[in-house]
């Protein structure tokens, strides 16, 4: 990198602002995805006027740049792939205004999703969006991604929360779009740059809706001995117009690497678990409840458990939540995907993944968000052996065709990011990836902000990550890591 | 017809087949966006034919307007050039309906009418009740950026439609998003059409996530001596645990206009709740679920009215809802239909401003003129409909009081934009209001769709 570069972003941020040495940039080199790519130098602004400064600077020196939360992102977002300037938001994570009587808040990018909802608890209220690596990924990147989580099946995703941004462009100018009030005159901007992966903006402030907590909460467990049952109570659910808060599913591969660590109380023995949460008033959760349960039992669970008190539901939803880590344990490299199909299409998508799998000699485990058709295949394979893990890639582009046949789409909600611009020709026609790139170059015209992202490059899938010692000791230290989605 | 025009008919006709061109001066003239009326007008049957139609556009610079069922075409600012309407309506059809995944794709083209039947069918619906229910169709709804009483519970079309297939300004057959009810799959383009008036390319195919009907719903409904308490009561079940579908409020010039015969010819459902609320400002909720369900909503719901001091509570049942959900739906219907010369105004604002904005609406139009109605959705929407007393003097005056408002919710840090008007009053100020800093980030939008400027140019937020 050029130092006079480095020399300017020091004067700029103080050293302590600025890493460079290649030990340190050692962790920035990868986030949540098997990706890898390094940057030159990460940077850390601690106000609006840094990042004006920082993007100017990239303009000059014709460098690189790339948005950065916590690094949990799944596609390879974060990641420098052209090398360059990383900016962490790990320093701009303060909630900057909260407003009790309009349920709206206004944060920096780098407060953690799960901060907020914490902060806001005490009138009531929550930021509904909830990415299973809530406690650790910032609202800076679920707008980017526009991240979803078990909850959204009712509430929504990020960009359905999200009222207004402060933006510093690609061109260094300073921009608000959208506000506290509702409908902004002209274009939706919002709508586009939330999800826009930080191709479009550098995002510096982010204001949000606000959810009242619901009255009452009950949560079921369905034991299954057959996965066909299973994805059938979830098409049944859906066809009754039942609309649950959430809806997930365990396979029984992933429950019993789940169990064994978190002893969430998943029966070892069953083929499938639903995780099924009601919420609302009183009457009305009572009564979705039992509606769900006779479901279940009219496709053939074995059993229906509801949470008799806020422990168990807690221990039932830890289990969810920290399958990833759980699966860790078990193979040091696994490659996650993220494909959409209709609900409609769920017993027969499922029956493909697992003769996909086999064809390939892959155990493939499931754990998703069953009530939104999205998937998440996990295809574990060993890191040293190359051809094993071209043929995972592989294996997960045939599941993502397959995914696109039913009518569905290559990503639900980890983004296109490195990982999957390859598959974007799949879905979208030359025109439809022409007219994004032109909205982009509009945007981004230098293409110095995060480039190589969304749009297909011609470049294979990254080297893969090898993780198997970090992993080992991560898993063991830390008991809260969650689960991919 | 000029010679440009006939050409233009000709070369439009080769692509849709001549019996549907449409070039007879009477006919054309029910094409008229604010008094402007296009060469031709065309009624293509296919997506590919719409492309053909706008590469020819681009190709000869001729002005694209889009159109629907031409209920609202007077949005927006009169066009500055407008040479060719492409008429969708004979793009009626459901292309495909996954009832068990409540999803749903149809041509624009579709009524809204047409798309209800399919879906009550499966006992089904989507949130769109939107002004002129009647006549309208899914693209004109979309493009119009409308919103509904019912996005208090659903939200706007921006939380269900999944996608869109549509032409933009090449004449490129292109789409985003998808048919599911989640996905992050490149930009989310099609939520720039969404309201943006054809300004941005021809919708083709819309993807939409549907909702279980909410039946039996049930009606409530009070009515207050003053605003402060009416609006005491909407932040009450605003931060209580009830998640009504609707959370209107109404001012008595609104009672005044839902009792007239005018109402009652565009919404023939009968309703008896509001009659007796003439001269009071009015709270009504819809409401849904089981026995129990609803049996908690209202005893809630009077208690709530109650402690905020109401003159009077109803509960109506099903029967009754199309009549109030419909007169709610068809206010800015029901102000022109009265009034030809009224003004409607939008006014966003946070909740703890709408006594402020409402206030300061009140005040400019007070001593003037002009009778004022106001419906207040749950989102913090307020329409704001201001009807001269007379011709001459009373207009001006509602031109006047149109721009003082703007200035007074924009002082508020709200948004305010004219949604129908007489068309002088385009001639005076832009209905999109002051343009806001972001207006240069709209106009590189603007570019990547439509590079030659043909789609409605002039009527769009800033002179698009
Ligand atoms: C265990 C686990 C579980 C997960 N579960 C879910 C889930 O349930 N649902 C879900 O949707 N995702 C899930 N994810 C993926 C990931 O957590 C989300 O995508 C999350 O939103 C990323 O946030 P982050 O702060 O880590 O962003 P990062 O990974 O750091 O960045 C993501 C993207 O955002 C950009 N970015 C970040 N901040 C800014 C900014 N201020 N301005 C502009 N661009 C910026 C980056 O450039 C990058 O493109 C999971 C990941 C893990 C590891």
């Amino acid at each position: 990198m050029d130092h006079h570069l480095l020399h300017e972003l020091e004067h700029l941020l103080g050293h302590d602002g600025v890493l460079s040495r290649p030990e340190d940039l050692l962790l920035y080199e990868y986030d949540g995805s098997v990706e890898i790519a390094r940057p030159q130098c990460v940077v850390f602004p601690a106000k609006t006027a840094d990042v004006v400064r920082i993007v100017e600077l990239s303009n000059r020196y014709k460098t690189p740049i790339v948005g950065r939360g916590a690094g949990t992102g799944l596609s390879g977002g974060a990641l420098a792939r052209e090398g360059g300037i990383v900016v962490s938001f790990a320093r701009m994570n303060r909630i900057l205004e909260i407003d009790i009587e309009n349920h709206r808040a206004v944060v920096q990018p780098g407060v953690v999703n799960a901060d907020l909802s914490l902060a806001v608890a005490h009138a009531g209220l929550h930021f509904a969006p909830d990415p299973s690596s809530q406690r650790a990924c910032t609202i800076g990147g679920n707008v980017s991604e526009n991240a979803g989580g078990p909850h959204t099946l009712a509430y929504g995703v990020t960009t359905n929360h999200v009222l207004g941004l402060e933006m510093v462009m690609p061109t260094g100018e300073l921009v608000r779009i959208g506000g506290k009030a509702a409908d902004a005159p002209g274009y939706d901007l919002c709508g586009l740059f939330v999800g826009s992966e930080g191709t479009l903006a550098l995002v510096t402030e982010v204001t949000v809706r606000l959810t009242r907590l619901p009255e009452a909460v009950k949560t079921l467990l369905a034991v299954y001995d057959r996965v066909d049952d299973a994805t059938e109570t979830v098409v049944e659910i859906t066809a009754r117009g039942i609309t649950p808060a959430a809806c997930e599913m365990l396979d029984g591969w992933t429950l019993r690497a789940v169990e064994a660590w978190v002893h969430a109380g998943f029966p070892l023995d069953s083929a499938a678990v639903l995780l099924i949460e009601v919420d609302g008033l009183r009457e009305a959760a009572e009564e979705h409840a039992a509606q769900i349960a006779e479901v279940c039992r009219l496709h053939g669970a074995r059993e229906v458990r509801v949470a008799c008190d806020e422990k168990e539901r807690d221990l039932l939803w830890k289990g969810r939540k920290n399958a990833f880590g759980a699966v860790g344990r078990l193979s040091p490299t696994y490659y996650v995907q993220d494909g959409v199909i209709p609900r409609t299409k769920l017993p027969e998508t499922l029956r493909e993944i697992d003769r996909i799998g086999k064809e390939n000699g892959f155990e493939i485990g499931n754990i998703f968000h069953a009530g939104d058709g999205n998937l998440h295949p996990i295809i574990l394979f060993d890191a040293r052996d190359s051809k094993q893990f071209q043929r995972a890639v592989s294996t997960a582009e045939e599941i993502i065709r397959f995914c696109i046949k039913m009518g569905g789409a290559i990503t639900g909600e980890h983004g296109v990011g490195m990982e999957k611009d390859r598959l974007m020709p799949f879905l979208f026609s030359e025109a439809d990836i022409a007219l994004m790139k032109r909205v982009r170059d509009e945007f981004n015209p230098a293409g110095l902000l995060n480039p190589g992202k969304i749009f297909p490059t011609g470049k294979g899938c990254g080297e893969v990550r090898v993780r198997s010692q970090r992993n080992g000791a991560e898993t063991d230290s830390t008991h809260e890591e969650s689960s991919p989605a | 017809m000029s010679s440009a025009a006939r050409i233009a008919a000709s070369r439009a006709g080769e692509i849709v087949g001549p019996a549907n061109v449409i070039d007879g001066a009477d006919e054309l003239a029910g094409y008229e966006v604010d008094g402007l009326g296009p060469g031709a007008a065309v009624r293509p049957g296919t997506a590919e034919e719409v492309s053909e139609l706008v590469k020819y556009a681009a190709a000869e610079k001729l002005a694209v307007i889009p159109v629907g069922a031409r209920t609202k075409l007077d949005m927006g600012m009169p066009p500055a050039r407008y040479d060719l309407a492409i008429d969708m309506t004979r793009m009626d059809r459901v292309i495909s309906y996954d009832p068990g995944d409540l999803t749903l794709s149809v041509e624009p083209g579709i009524p809204l009418t047409k798309l209800a039947a399919t879906l009550a069918e499966h006992k089904q619906f989507l949130p769109l009740a939107v002004p002129f229910f009647e006549h309208a169709t899914v693209g004109g709804t979309l493009a119009s950026g409308v919103d509904s009483p019912l996005r208090h519970a659903y939200g706007t079309a921006r939380e269900f439609v999944l996608g869109l297939e549509f032409v933009s300004g090449d004449g490129a057959l292109t789409k985003s998003g998808g048919r599911v009810v989640k996905n992050v799959s490149g930009y989310d383009l099609h939520k720039l059409m969404l309201g943006g008036i054809g300004s941005l390319g021809v919708v083709t195919r819309v993807n939409f996530k549907t909702f279980p009907r909410p039946t039996p719903a049930r009606g409530f409904f009070a009515a207050f001596e003053t605003m402060e308490k009416a609006l005491e009561l909407r932040q009450r079940i605003m931060s209580s645990k009830l998640s009504p579908l609707t959370l209107d409020l109404g001012s008595p010039g609104t009672a005044e206009l839902f009792s007239s015969a005018t109402a009652a010819k565009i919404v023939p459902e009968a309703v008896t709740a509001d009659l007796p609320a003439r001269g009071k400002w009015t709270i009504s909720a819809g409401f849904w679920g089981s026995t129990d369900v609803s049996a908690r909503y209202e005893r809630d719901l009077r208690q709530m009215a109650a402690d905020c001091g109401a003159a009077r509570v109803d509960v109506i049942g099903e029967d009754e809802i199309p009549g109030q959900l419909g007169r709610k739906r068809e206010f800015v219907a029901i102000v022109s239909a009265l009034s030809p010369g009224a003004v409607v105004m939008k006014l966003s604002v946070r909740a703890s401003q709408l006594r402020g904005a409402q206030t300061e609406a009140r005040n400019i139009v007070a001593g003037a003129p002009i009778d004022y109605a106001t419906l207040t959705n749950g989102a913090g929407v307020i329409y704001f409909a201001m009807l001269p007393r007379r011709a001459g003097d009373a207009a001006q005056a509602c031109r006047q009081a149109a721009g003082q408002i703007m200035k007074a919710i924009t002082a508020l840090g709200g948004y305010a934009t004219i949604v129908r008007c007489p068309l002088e009053l385009k001639r005076e100020i832009s209905v999109w209001g002051v343009p806001r800093e972001d207006f240069p980030l709209m106009q590189r939008v603007k570019r990547a769709f439509d590079p030659c400027n043909i789609f409605a140019p002039g009527r769009f937020v800033g002179g698009f």
